[in-house]
């Protein structure tokens, strides 16, 4: 079953003639395990769907269901607990707190969410650990390099028990070898059963993806079938 | 890419035999590039004949005969490398003409024409990315020849988004696309080859 579902969404803002259709009925499932890429151009919604996706914002019609469970019959107790336990967010700007270390950042949804802060922190330090940013763990995010800052907020956005994972842009400051080394953690934590969305109009990044959903002013218009195997690529014949 | 600078590079760490020049040549280029043995001995045979490279003197010595590369080989190999590869003259892209073509057809949506194609391009990129998806398994010439396919085939996706895009803003604007007499002048000026 899908853990992230829409179905039929779409958002208007504004009303009458300034009215404008960020999204128009967008269907998306994306089963746990896997990763989706949602690929288009600025201003085509990608970054709307996320963020209706993410719980930040309502749709104007539609349903969203995370998990099974539709987020219209949630309280808003329910989606900020949804937010901190469920789901991870990874932005462009990494958006860490400057007032804390990496560790305290990343611990941060964990004490929110109740945890003891002894207990966040070892958490945490997990986290950090399993990204090679142990030794950072003290830093201040100003005393870290763009790569270990997207790190920092890769771990905040898969510590705990999360199976929701979105990310926007999430290499879109770093080099390309930072950048891939971004993907890889991504796609680790599906590996490991999270469900991810990665919107993006990079289509380096989006090939890491399972599968692309392309997305032109507010529609999703056509999505890459499952690749085949690698070994299509591998059958040039002989070079002259 | 030359086969015959390739076998040139080959000798420049030491005589080898013909057998050996093609594991090593597919070793080298991660196996992307296959070659076959024939073309392994036209080369050599070719290069021997511009003294480029140098034989055993025995004859029968079949598969096991050795090669060298001469100083004349060595010079041509180090021009070779620093020469820069013909970059400057747009070859005739088919891609381009398909757009071009697709933007004056009745009843044809160039946007749609403009997704089939990066849609494809695009799958033909997540197999490339999920060879390199296990980085403990990637070797480092392989790791090289698929970063520059990746780069290659993500130029195709951005030509094809800025294509749609201006297309769209012309529409917008109510701008027509130049009249097809302009081609003729446009393809002088970049020397676009036929």
């Amino acid at each position: 079953m899908s853990f992230l579902e829409l179905r039929d969404v779409s958002k208007v803002y504004g009303s009458a003639a300034a009215e404008v259709h960020a999204l128009r009925n967008v269907d998306l499932a994306v089963d746990a395990g896997s990763l989706v890429a949602v690929m288009g151009p600025s201003g085509s919604g990608k970054s709307t769907l996320l963020t209706i996706a993410g719980s930040l914002e309502d749709p104007t019609s539609g349903g969203v269901f995370v998990g099974g469970t539709p987020l219209s019959s949630m309280s808003r107790n329910d989606k900020a607990r949804l937010r901190r336990r469920t789901i991870g967010y990874v932005f462009q700007d990494f958006n860490l707190l400057p007032g804390l270390t990496a560790v305290e950042n990343v611990s941060l949804p964990l004490e929110l969410d109740g945890l003891s802060a002894r207990k966040a922190n070892s958490v945490g330090m997990a986290a950090l650990d399993e990204l090679g940013l142990a030794d950072r763990a003290r830093h201040f995010p100003d005393e870290l390099s763009g790569g270990e800052r997207q790190r920092v907020a890769i771990a905040r956005a898969v510590v705990g028990e999360r199976r929701l994972l979105l990310a926007d842009e999430p290499s879109g400051a770093l080099d390309s070898v930072n950048g891939e080394a971004v993907m890889r953690l991504v796609l680790a934590a599906c590996r490991r059963g999270v469900a991810a969305v990665v919107v993006t109009h990079d289509a380096q990044l989006a090939s890491w993806a399972d599968r692309v959903v392309f997305i032109r002013d507010g529609q999703t218009v056509d999505q890459t079938s499952r690749p085949v195997g690698p070994e299509t690529l591998l059958t040039h014949g002989p070079m002259s | 890419m030359s086969v015959r600078h390739a076998v040139l590079a080959l000798l420049s760490e030491g005589p080898k035999y013909g057998l050996q020049l093609r594991q090593e040549f597919e070793a080298r280029t991660g196996e992307v590039w296959p070659l076959n043995v024939g073309q392994v001995y036209t080369t050599l045979q070719r290069l021997e004949r511009d003294g480029l490279v140098e034989s055993d003197e025995d004859d029968d010595a079949g598969p096991q005969k050795g090669f060298r590369i001469t100083s004349d080989g060595a010079e041509e190999l180090s021009r070779w490398l620093r020469t820069p590869p013909d970059l400057d003259m747009p070859p005739r892209d088919e891609l381009v003409i398909k757009v071009l073509v697709a933007i004056r057809m009745p009843g044809v949506d160039v946007h749609e024409v403009i997704q089939v194609h990066r849609r494809y391009v695009v799958e033909v990129m997540q197999q490339w990315t999920h060879l390199k998806e296990d980085e403990a398994d990637v070797d480092l010439n392989f790791a090289l020849v698929v970063d520059a396919e990746l780069y290659r085939l993500d130029a195709v996706v951005r030509w094809l988004d800025t294509a749609d895009g201006r297309l769209k803003r012309a529409a917008a604007d109510r701008t027509q696309p130049a009249p097809m007499g302009a081609m003729p002048r446009l393809r002088r000026r970049v020397g676009v080859r036929r």
